[in-house]
């Protein structure tokens, strides 16, 4: 049996090696000039089978290359993919990506479950009654859809925590944090709409509980009231508002959102952890005239300085 | 060297001859605006028209609940025979049509009491839904007291609130007498004193300034 070819990565995808180049005339190949192995070592003939099979190689680089050649992405997945992150990086910094595979879970259970749910005061408990009850895995995908809920917010708590408690919220990132508060309320309000869904007594309840808090907003808060129940009464048209609402309003929101919000993380960097110092390479400054350049504030490019401090300078 | 040169040119300097301003490119003469502008702003003006003759209706289609009001609704509970002063009797009717059992309500009903300061020979229907989230709260015969199980709110036997966080009265449902049978119609709110005023939802205060901060909702009917 032929051993399988290994595909080679396109170079576009690779990123360029960390050393330096070589200096000019200190070896290695001159520019403008083939390199050696080429000028020595003509390729030699290739059988016709030699040549479809090397063809056959070629294809699926070739297809993808067709691909890039018209998207022009490799380049930005490769700054995406292969950027570089602080030292320091930890666990606390997957609490994010944590957060949007939770929404990719519940957007996945979601469609599902719009698959068999009728938004109707009348039906939609008989429906959910007949996804948990009778729908092969119906209750398994309520479930998640349900836990799942309750794991985003979490999730998303606590990815704002780490962003507060690391300082990541700080210049140059102050605008990813308001993107990021506004993807927390679009969360609570898809928790909110999603409450009622089901249409049993706790939705039921719950959710005039909850139309009634935002309506205690001096006033506002009356008419947001009545805009959530699409009358003064929670009625027939409030279940089909908050469906609305929890299906097409505020995901196209959160997910429009969520790509500024990684735009931004991409464009900007992460942050290290407060703990983390700066090492400073061989040669640099002294840490007198460093806190004589950054003015003082211990400060280069973003991050502190090591060994910094006023004894030095006292 | 440099006086020289400054001495040549010097000599041969003309007067300085006053020329009109050329108009900017793009410009014709005594234009105050390009084509290219005009025409920037006349497609943006027509392009922003565009998107509020479609956004304007969608929006208001999405909030026209707020400013409509639907037909006022009575239903008959039982008999005037069937209700007396001391004491409340319980019944269900439908509030909002079209929703099944989840449209439907409790109203605790009685006859109008002289000792209470009411007018005699009318009909008192208390509404179950506690003044202060929405809660339903039930009449507890020993007690003479409306208690509710969310968050402790009591209420006197009359509706008005004595202890808890409710924020004002229970609500009351306008009654009236048609061919022996008594009537429940559109909901109303009460303020401290007992004046009825238009419905508002739990949670919200009535009477005196709070009128103006939580107003009267159009699609609400006004009190009797």
């Amino acid at each position: 049996m032929p051993k399988i070819p290994v595909p080679k990565i396109p170079d576009a995808v690779v990123p360029p090696p960390l050393r330096k180049p070589a200096k000019p005339g200190a070896g290695g190949t001159p520019k403008g000039q083939a390199p050696e192995d080429l000028k020595t070592a003509p390729p030699g003939r290739q059988s016709h089978g030699e040549k479809l099979l090397d063809r056959g190689k070629e294809a699926p680089i070739d297809a993808l290359a067709w691909v890039d050649q018209r998207l022009a992405a490799s380049g930005f997945l490769t700054g995406m993919l292969y950027r570089k992150v602080p030292k320091g990086t930890n666990w606390f910094y997957t609490l994010g990506s944590a957060t949007l595979f939770a929404f990719i879970v519940q957007a996945v259970t979601g469609v599902f479950l719009a698959m068999y749910y009728t938004p109707s005061a009348t039906q939609a408990y008989a429906s959910i009654a007949h996804i948990n009850n009778d729908v092969p895995l119906g209750q398994f995908v309520h479930g998640m859809h349900k836990w799942g809920s309750s794991v985003m917010v979490i999730l998303i708590f606590l990815h704002m925590g780490r962003t507060f408690f690391f300082g990541a919220y700080k210049y140059p990132r102050e605008l990813n944090w308001v993107i990021g508060v506004v993807l927390l309320i679009l969360t609570m309000t898809m928790a909110f709409t999603g409450y009622l869904l089901p249409f049993d007594q706790r939705s039921f309840w719950a959710s005039i509980v909850g139309i009634n808090i935002n309506g205690t907003g001096p006033v506002v808060g009356p008419y947001l009231s009545d805009f959530l129940r699409a009358g003064p009464e929670l009625g027939a048209t409030t279940l089909s508002r908050f469906y609305a609402i929890h299906m097409l309003l505020v995901p196209g929101a959160i997910i429009a959102l969520i790509g500024a919000h990684m735009y931004l993380v991409v464009k900007l960097g992460t942050t290290a952890p407060p703990w983390v110092k700066t090492e400073r390479p061989k040669g640099a400054m002294p840490t007198a005239e460093l806190e004589a350049g950054a003015n003082g504030n211990g400060r280069v490019n973003g991050a502190p300085v090591s060994g910094q401090g006023n004894g030095a300078s006292a | 060297m440099a006086d020289d040169a400054n001495k040549v040119n010097g000599a041969e300097e003309a007067p300085i001859q006053e020329r009109a301003k050329p108009d900017p490119p793009g410009y014709f003469e005594g234009e105050s605006m390009t084509r290219r502008r005009a025409f920037t702003v006349g497609a943006q003006a027509l392009g922003g028209l565009a998107g509020a003759a479609i956004v304007l209706p969608a929006v208001g289609f999405a909030i026209a609940p707020i400013f409509h009001r639907g037909k006022e609704r009575w239903e008959a509970v039982g008999p005037v025979s069937d209700f007396v002063e001391d004491t409340y009797r319980q019944v269900v009717f439908t509030e909002t049509e079209g929703i099944g059992d989840a449209g439907k309500t409790t109203a605790y009903v009685r006859k109008s009491s002289e000792e209470l300061g009411e007018e005699p020979g009318k009909f008192v229907a208390v509404s179950n839904r506690c003044a202060h989230l929405g809660c339903p709260v039930r009449f507890v015969e020993a007690a003479g007291n409306f208690i509710c199980p969310c968050h402790g709110g009591v209420y006197d036997f009359q509706g008005k609130r004595i202890g808890g966080p409710p924020v004002r009265p229970l609500d009351q449902f306008q009654t009236r007498v048609r061919s022996g049978q008594v009537e429940l119609g559109p909901r109303y709110s009460v303020t401290n004193q007992m004046e009825p005023v238009r419905a508002r939802d739990p949670g919200e205060f009535t009477g005196g300034i709070w009128e103006y901060l939580y107003p009267p909702r159009p699609s609400t009917f006004p009190p009797p």
